[in-house]
């Protein structure tokens, strides 16, 4: 199949997805593993899968019973599938007690955009739209060319969302493992009427009893993934078979090698002069803005692929992937001061 | 089975989350970035970014491991660890959480949030800073006050790590001094038994690899210690307690065929201890009405029976106001208490004051409460409790008496830690003000 891009896509795991019944989770496994002499490290993989997800769920029912007014972070990346299938299995067969919110860049792959209102309008659940492109007509957001990164520009568009729709939490899918400002953060991660994370004067974080008072005007961010690393995400995507965007798997793609990335090219990542584009087979680790994100070189097609290439990577999820985190060393904590996820 | 084989039969299931602790510059994120280095756990862009690091303390060519969890600015800048940096890696047998814990004595709180979550502390020592005199060694204050915190929040398992061993020329003498002082804190503390374990974070010696400079030393290295440590879940071998987290909505047509039979409303929440059966006869508190299990479930499983850490769906078998904050429990029935004597933490830089309003989180159930009284105060120089009355003021550790609205399901932190243990809010600025454990209820 070639896109209006003229990129390549191999859809071999689109149709599998599609085609592929949700499996029923039938597993009635023994409460109390009181012995593991005869645990196998797959097991044992189970066991640390259920724990984590057996803790993403109480928190995502706190934030349900706590908040007036929250909302769940969805942009079609695997981490926020994820935390999707997690609050199905902590609220259905109810709808979910909250809409999903997608702070929207405008620079989208379009597989993911397809992807997002094919999921969602499956689901029957409630998406609301915050559009950069918004924020940049009422001048509240402004880009020193048109082509610019519109990553950091989502902070704003973020902020101007909460305000305009009351929301008191949100529901987002970042991890600790993923970057060093995040490995800082609360699960319950106050924010003051500005937006602002205040890194330095956090609250303490007992137990699981999460202080979710807030002032008027104040929000929430609230992570239910915190504990979860890049292997633990894609090992649950297999078990529980969780539908994610086609790009996650090896395609051919048209890319420009640059600064040890590859760059995807698209309208919005021309090449620049004298760079020579090249097709070859990536996948993407993180899906956001295209303008900073990069697939890598892959040719795991299938999610055992995956898993075993994460397992023996040699570089962060971030580190390869992303254009806009290597700029300075504090660039996500000083993002998140300003209100970003 | 030899010991070592039960050991490490019981250990290889399950994650241990333990925390360094220690005061400042004894080398805990020194030692978590030897652990995380040493073991392959730091990847190559993570080792780069190491080598072009701005605020670097090592000399040219030294990789400076602390920056691995030292991630704000601020910490880089001043060359101090303000707040727990949570690191995530896995052994041939197990996975770790590891938390990194600031050790200056304004970052307490922060250090007690570490704490509250891990399995396992390990509590380091600089020899160059403890004074020895006649073969007494003289612990610093912040060693004492973190292990005070330890043992007041139930970790189960101490390893003290006597640091720096290579600036102490791998003296078995600064060794047994340090640990002979350590046994002596750890048994005015009641805390459990220490090991102990003479490191190097900054060369490698004892972290990860046996170190040949200390043939002295006969015991295995830190990593393997933690890797041998049992995890099981807190709480599995309790009586049943069933915390509702929330009542789930039925909207009739909306609802999808499946848990909510016949309006029977499903009760969102999770295990706290021991284990809940179809069928058991559990008891609603505070209210006390005797109710059936009529079904557990999760998302589209039907199960039997879900034990102490799991998130689940329950309905009963008769249609009973349960909402929000209720316990169901079975075996011995936790008490509802309005009175709670409690030792506590203090952790706002706003004082205690017994004519404010806080807020009382336990379990699923936030009340509001009024600190009445203080009964005596951890006196850390002669470690020992001593009779106070006075509000406690930040990083303080004491006995409270609470006085709360309503009545609570609850419990004593040491026969139940999940119905134990509680959080104070401040009602004004929100702040959370104290963590608590339960002594007496009534």
């Amino acid at each position: 199949m070639v896109n209006q891009w003229g990129y390549v896509i191999m859809t071999a795991f689109a149709e599998r997805q599609r085609a592929g019944q949700r499996r029923r989770l039938a597993r009635c496994r023994p409460p109390v593993v009181t012995d593991g002499s005869d645990m196998t490290i797959r097991t044992l993989d189970q066991t640390h899968l259920d724990w984590l997800e057996a803790e993403s769920i109480y928190i995502l029912r706190e934030v349900a019973a706590e908040f007036e007014k929250a909302a769940l972070l969805f942009s079609a990346g695997k981490d926020s599938c994820v935390v999707l299938h997690l609050a199905l299995k902590a609220f259905r067969p109810e709808k979910l007690p909250f809409p999903l919110l997608h702070v929207d860049t405008g620079h989208n792959f379009p597989e993911v955009i397809d992807f997002r209102n094919r999921r969602i309008a499956g689901l029957g659940e409630r998406l609301v739209v915050a559009a950069v492109e918004e924020s940049i007509r009422r001048g509240t957001v402004s880009l020193p060319h048109p082509l610019a990164s519109r990553n950091a520009a989502q902070a704003v568009t973020l902020l101007e969302a909460i305000e305009e729709h009351g929301f008191d939490a949100l529901l987002g899918g970042a991890r600790r493992d993923e970057e060093k400002a995040r490995a800082k953060e609360r699960i319950f991660s106050h924010r003051d009427a500005f937006g602002q994370w205040d890194p330095r004067n956090q609250r303490p974080e007992l137990w699981n009893l999460y202080n979710t008072k807030l002032h008027k005007g104040e929000n929430m961010r609230v992570f239910p993934i915190s504990n979860w690393t890049e292997l633990d995400v894609w090992q649950y995507i297999e078990r529980e078979n969780i539908p994610l965007p086609p790009i996650y798997y090896a395609h051919e793609r048209q890319v420009i090698p640059r600064r040890g990335l590859l760059v995807p090219v698209t309208p919005i990542t021309p090449p620049e002069e004298g760079e020579a584009i090249v097709t070859r087979s990536v996948r993407f680790r993180t899906v956001g803005d295209i303008s900073c994100t990069c697939p890598v070189a892959s040719t795991a097609r299938t999610i055992d692929a995956i898993i075993a290439e994460t397992a023996l990577t040699e570089i962060t999820e971030r580190g390869a992937t992303r254009m806009d985190d290597q700029t300075s060393e504090a660039s996500m904590e000083r993002r998140k001061k300003e209100g970003y996820f | 089975m030899s010991a070592h084989e039960y050991d490490h039969a019981h250990s290889s299931h399950g994650v241990l989350r333990f925390l360094t602790a220690g005061s400042v510059d004894d080398g805990k994120s020194t030692l978590i970035g030897r652990i995380l280095y040493d073991s392959k756990a730091v990847l190559a862009d993570q080792v780069q970014s190491l080598e072009r690091a701005k605020h670097k303390r090592t000399e040219a060519g030294v990789l400076d491991l602390s920056l691995l969890t030292d991630g704000l600015e601020a910490e880089r800048e001043q060359g101090i660890t303000i707040d727990v940096a949570y690191r995530y890696f896995s052994t041939g047998s197990r996975k770790f959480i590891v938390a990194d814990a600031p050790g200056h004595e304004q970052y307490t709180r922060n250090m007690v949030t570490a704490a509250s979550t891990a399995d396992a502390i390990v509590v380091l020592i600089d020899p160059t800073r403890v004074k020895i005199e006649n073969g007494v060694a003289e612990l610093l204050s912040q060693t004492r006050r973190h292990s005070a915190i330890a043992g007041l929040l139930g970790i189960r398992h101490l390893i003290v790590a006597i640091n720096k061993m290579d600036r102490m020329d791998f003296d078995e003498d600064v060794f047994i001094g340090i640990r002979d002082a350590y046994v002596e804190l750890a048994r005015r503390l009641s805390l459990p038994e220490p090991v102990f374990v003479p490191v190097s974070a900054l060369e490698g010696d004892n972290v990860v690899e046996q170190s040949e400079r200390m043939p002295w030393y006969r015991g295995p290295a830190l990593l393997e210690h933690l890797e041998r440590l049992p995890a099981g879940r807190a709480g599995m071998h309790g009586p049943c307690r069933f915390v509702v987290q929330r009542v789930q909505r039925v909207y009739g047509a909306e609802t999808a065929a499946g848990s909510a039979v016949d309006g029977l409303r499903g009760l969102q929440g999770f295990v706290a201890s021991g284990t809940l059966c179809v069928g058991d006869t559990v008891q609603v508190l505070p209210a006390g009405l005797t109710v059936t299990v009529r079904s557990i479930s999760l998302y589209e499983t039907e199960l039997s029976q879900a034990a102490a850490g799991q998130s689940v769906t329950v309905t009963l078998n008769e249609n009973v106001d349960a909402s929000r904050g209720d316990v169901l429990a079975s075996g011995t029935q936790p008490t509802s208490a309005r009175q709670l004597i409690a030792d506590i933490c203090w952790l706002d830089t706003d004082a205690m004051n017994p004519s404010k309003k806080y807020w009382l989180k336990l379990g699923a159930r936030t009340v509001q409460a009024r600190v009445q009284g203080v009964d005596d105060k951890l006196d850390l120089a002669g470690v020992r409790r001593v009779p106070h009355d006075q509000p406690f003021t930040l990083n303080e550790i004491g006995q409270l008496r609470i006085a709360l609205a309503q009545p609570v399901p609850c419990a004593l932190f040491t026969e139940d830690a999940s119905l134990g243990r509680f959080i104070l809010i401040d009602a004004f600025s929100n702040q959370t003000a104290a963590a608590g454990l339960i002594r007496t209820a009534s």
